[in-house]
């Protein structure tokens, strides 16, 4: 027989000291009493600045510990402090993604039950399979680069943020690429074009070029940084509303701008959180300042460089037919936004640097 | 309507294959040439060929799959509260998990963490969407299992402890041994941490009894969530061994890892042995009420799990590509298990460091001596009498357990594993870089001294990693009053006095210890001690350490 002689080991059939203390009592909360999110992940990944007693019991040949704040040129007084807007945990994200992925299969299986690919105007096919095509390259490289980036970061909330921003753009990436392979079965789209124009085709260098930078950057918030503060604003939507969603209509492809339509939706939501994280930083007392010029320098590297692709890619909008759509005019909106951007985080396009 | 024409025939709608799919999926890579990657977390493995994946999945199957999983789990969540199950659940087993779900969502997103690790070295993109599900479906372990607790911690009679959790992870005595084993799939070699030590090892043969053993003893002792949740959790396993043998046979086929492959699954081996089967040993065999005879003991899944499902169908086929497999660590694994009682050990020094813990550890009674001696013959001679003195001081009417003259001495941790050095006939030492150094077991020592550094077998290994730190918890807080370290750690109930951690399961304040019971008791490390003897004092000391103790009857 047990020690024990209580007959029942539901809650409330007993009370004693600590009863009733039925919450996790170990961080604080943003806001009054904690959220599903917070509850199931703060803290999960340890610190030695808060619970961790015996500080990292590993490192790397050079003594650098399993998590290091030297990783990231930017700092923070306290990193904890963060919270994700979106409160993703793993059972909204795959609610939200199986959302996307299903609604996706409607909207595709239903259009090509209509055989409204075959209404898709023939100039507009080859604009999707080489550049539409091409773009599922770039949102693949980013994924591929934020997929690398969530190992580093010092708290369970800033990489399981990066994490579901990965997740989203490989699920992007993936969408595109099976979008045209679905509707190649029912007009002529050449699966290898996209990537032939992404290697080769001068319109797209530049974004190629952009993203390898990403990619090669090693500081993790540096590429949160420059895929959602500049990429994103400046190139990514620019193409993906400023072209695909709004020329598509105009050619009989209703089809497309839904299957895209996700993305911008998967944008806000990471931008939500990108901004939140830099406005800890640049707000932070102690590192601001100095956060704000890391900030400005990467400014300074990527700006350029979006700049430059963003005026190659131009001469992808000549092969649509919608008279009202500008790339000028949405050019304008992509360098609005951007500025609104940086507004948020308290900083300003470095001298020299225009748009 | 025609009879031949239904539903399915109108609405079926050729997409491409899935053998089209996962081609073109792999073709969304490409070879920069505006700027080189940085290869941030190095190996000293040549990597060259690209792994392959095997299950051919995309991730537009994979998240309403994933979708339907989690309702099912979070359903039968509902279920088990409607169905009133912490009416008969067993407070011995649910306690167990206060240690448990402490540790091991930290593991859990390590792996998530370490696809970023892996995926960048694996040449081509084959293996990307494998990565990338394993990424997601480790997120999915960490929070799944965080509000698991936060379930029990809302519904069971105890919530002490469950309400402390991840500030006790950090701090435990017991869960540094986790932490070895999360840091070890992130930290070091890219392709010893992320591949061998975390997919070859402990996923493909360790999640057996993590996941599959341990929920069968949870609906034994009335617990129907927990097999819900991990059960689930196992049925993601078979994509992340897959991805880790993919990745084996791509690095396999070089002659030049051929050694550090042999060094890394002795390492990895071993290690996984000494943490998984110290805390899923003692969860299993002494968190239980259950004393059925005709199940399976530890010894006997083990030998299930480990024994015949992975060292002979996963380990030893890896011979034929001129692997050396160290079949003698594989014995004596098994050895310690059912020759040397490691499982009893570790529960027997989980059980004497009561006071520092942050969960009620239940004592054995006469039901459970029958069981363990028809298990383990020879049972109740070695540890019949410890038992009864720890039922016996189980009250807070003397010091605790471990500052009466009972026989049993405080172990030394090994610097390894992290484990104590519970096999006293194995314990060792020796000295790193000047420095001295406790080890369980000759493994241990050699995985410190030798796999863990610059240097192997004649070639340089600058990417290997080191185990540094306060790697001992004692050291921590040498020489400190027991009520000031208790206090310290946080493991105290709401009122302020009395302890989260009890000796039994009396859901009575009359019976709690307090911080008042723990005053004028010293914490002291065994490692400290040591390293200040004199060279004859410390030759003695591990001499009779070596020789073992006797429990007498207190």
């Amino acid at each position: 027989m047990t020690q024990n002689n209580q007959q029942s080991g539901a809650a409330g059939s007993a009370t004693f000291a600590g009863s009733d203390s039925r919450r996790y009592n170990y961080f604080d909360s943003q806001g009054k009493r904690a959220t599903l999110y917070e509850d199931v992940t703060v803290d999960v990944q340890p610190d030695p600045t808060r619970h961790l007693l015996q500080g990292w019991i590993m490192s790397f040949a050079d003594g650098q510990p399993t998590y290091s704040d030297k990783v990231t040129a930017l700092k923070s007084s306290d990193w904890h402090v963060f919270r994700a807007p979106d409160q993703e945990w793993s059972r909204t994200h795959y609610q939200r993604q199986s959302h996307i992925e299903n609604t996706i299969k409607m909207v595709v299986e239903n259009a090509r039950s209509d055989g409204a690919p075959g209404r898709f105007d023939p100039g507009w096919v080859s604009v999707l399979q080489d550049q539409f095509g091409a773009l599922k390259h770039a949102e693949f490289g980013l994924g591929v680069a934020l997929m690398k980036a969530q190992r580093d970061g010092m708290t369970q909330m800033i990489n399981n943020t990066i994490l579901t921003n990965a997740s989203y753009k490989l699920r992007l990436a993936q969408d595109i690429t099976l979008y045209l392979g679905d509707i190649g079965l029912d007009i002529a789209v050449d699966g290898d074009a996209g990537k032939k124009a992404w290697l080769e085709n001068t319109a797209w260098q530049g974004v190629r070029k952009v993203v390898e930078a990403i990619l090669a950057a090693t500081d993790h918030l540096e590429i949160y940084f420059a895929v959602n503060v500049v990429f994103e604003a400046l190139v990514g939507e620019l193409f993906r509303n400023g072209f695909i969603m709004r020329a598509g209509p105009v050619h009989n492809d209703f089809v497309t701008p839904a299957v895209v339509s996700a993305a911008s939706s998967d944008y806000r939501q990471n931008l939500a959180n990108t901004l939140t994280l830099l406005q800890m930083l640049v707000n932070d007392v102690k590192h601001g300042d100095a956060n704000k010029k890391t900030m400005t320098g990467w400014l300074e590297k990527y700006v350029p460089l979006c700049t430059e692709a963003v005026g190659r890619l131009k001469a992808v909008w000549i092969l649509q037919a919608n008279g009202d759509l500008k790339f000028d005019n949405v050019a304008a909106e992509a360098k609005h936004r951007f500025n609104d951007i940086l507004a948020e985080i308290q900083i300003s396009l470095p001298k020299g640097a225009t748009l | 309507m025609s009879g031949n024409l239904t539903l399915s025939k109108i609405v079926k709608q050729k997409t491409i294959t899935i053998t089209e799919a996962t081609k073109r999926i792999a073709d969304l890579g490409w070879t920069p040439s505006y700027f080189s990657e940085v290869l941030k977390y190095p190996t000293d493995y040549k990597v060259e060929k690209a792994p392959k994946d095997p299950m051919k999945q995309v991730l537009r199957s994979y998240f309403p799959m994933q979708e339907e999983k989690d309702n099912r789990v979070y359903g039968a969540l509902d279920a088990a509260l409607r169905g009133n199950m912490f009416r008969n659940v067993e407070p011995r087993w649910i306690e167990w998990q206060k240690l448990f779900l402490a540790i091991i969502p930290f593991p859990e997103i390590s792996a998530a963490r370490s696809m970023a690790i892996q995926s960048q070295i694996a040449p081509g993109e084959d293996l990307r969407t494998g990565y990338t599900m394993q990424m997601i479906d480790e997120f999915r372990h960490s929070t799944i299992q965080m509000n698991l607790k936060k379930w029990y911690m809302e519904n069971y009679i105890d919530p002490a402890g469950f309400d402390i959790t991840e500030a006790a992870f950090g701090k435990c005595y017991a869960t540094t041994i986790g932490r070895q084993f999360g840091e070890g799939f992130i930290t070091g070699d890219a392709v010893t941490s992320t591949n061998i030590y975390l997919q070859v090892v402990a996923e493909t043969a360790f999640t057996n009894t993590l996941f599959v053993a341990m929920p069968s003893e949870a609906a034994r002792n009335g617990d129907y969530a927990l097999p819900t949740i991990f059960l689930s959790v196992q049925s993601d396993e078979s994509r992340h061994i897959g991805n880790g043998h993919s990745f084996l046979m791509s690095i396999v086929k070089e002659p030049e890892n051929l050694d550090l492959i042999e060094r890394d699954l002795r390492y990895a081996f071993w290690q996984n042995h000494a943490i998984v089967d110290a805390a899923i040993g003692t969860i299993i065999e002494y968190g239980t009420q259950d004393r059925d005879k005709n199940k399976e003991s530890y010894a006997e899944l083990w030998h299930r799990w480990i024994f015949d499902d992975y060292y002979r169908t996963y380990m030893l086929p890896l011979e034929k590509y001129g692997v050396k497999i160290h079949h003698e660590d594989v014995e004596e694994a098994w050895n310690r298990i059912v020759k040397k009682n490691y499982v009893h050990k570790v529960a027997q020094f989980f059980s004497f460091g009561w006071p520092v813990a942050f969960w009620r550890i239940d004592g054995m009674v006469a039901k459970d001596f029958d069981w363990f001696e028809a298990k383990y013959p020879g049972w109740y001679n070695e540890f019949g009498t410890y038992w009864e003195n720890y039922v016996k001081a189980s009250l807070p009417n003397q010091p605790p357990l471990m500052y009466l003259d009972s026989g049993y001495v405080y172990p030394h941790r090994c610097w390894s594993c992290n484990v104590p050095a519970l096999i006293r006939e194995d314990f060792c030492v020796d000295e790193v870089e000047g420095e001295l150094y406790t080890y369980c077991s000759e493994i241990c020592r050699w995985t410190h001294k030798v796999a863990f550094a610059g240097e192997y077998n004649g070639r340089q290994t600058p990417a290997m990693g080191r185990f540094s730190g306060r790697r001992q918890w004692e050291e921590v807080y040498h020489g400190w009053d027991l009520a000031d370290v208790v206090k310290d750690l946080g493991f105290v109930r709401s009122d302020g006095r009395t302890v989260i951690q009890q000796p039994h399961l009396h859901f009575d304040d009359s019976k709690m210890w307090t911080l008042d019971h723990f005053k004028g008791l010293e914490v002291r490390s065994p490692l400290l001690d040591l390293r200040a003897m004199t060279p004859e004092a410390r030759k003695q000391h591990i001499a009779e350490y070596r020789a073992g103790f006797t429990c007498k009857p207190i």
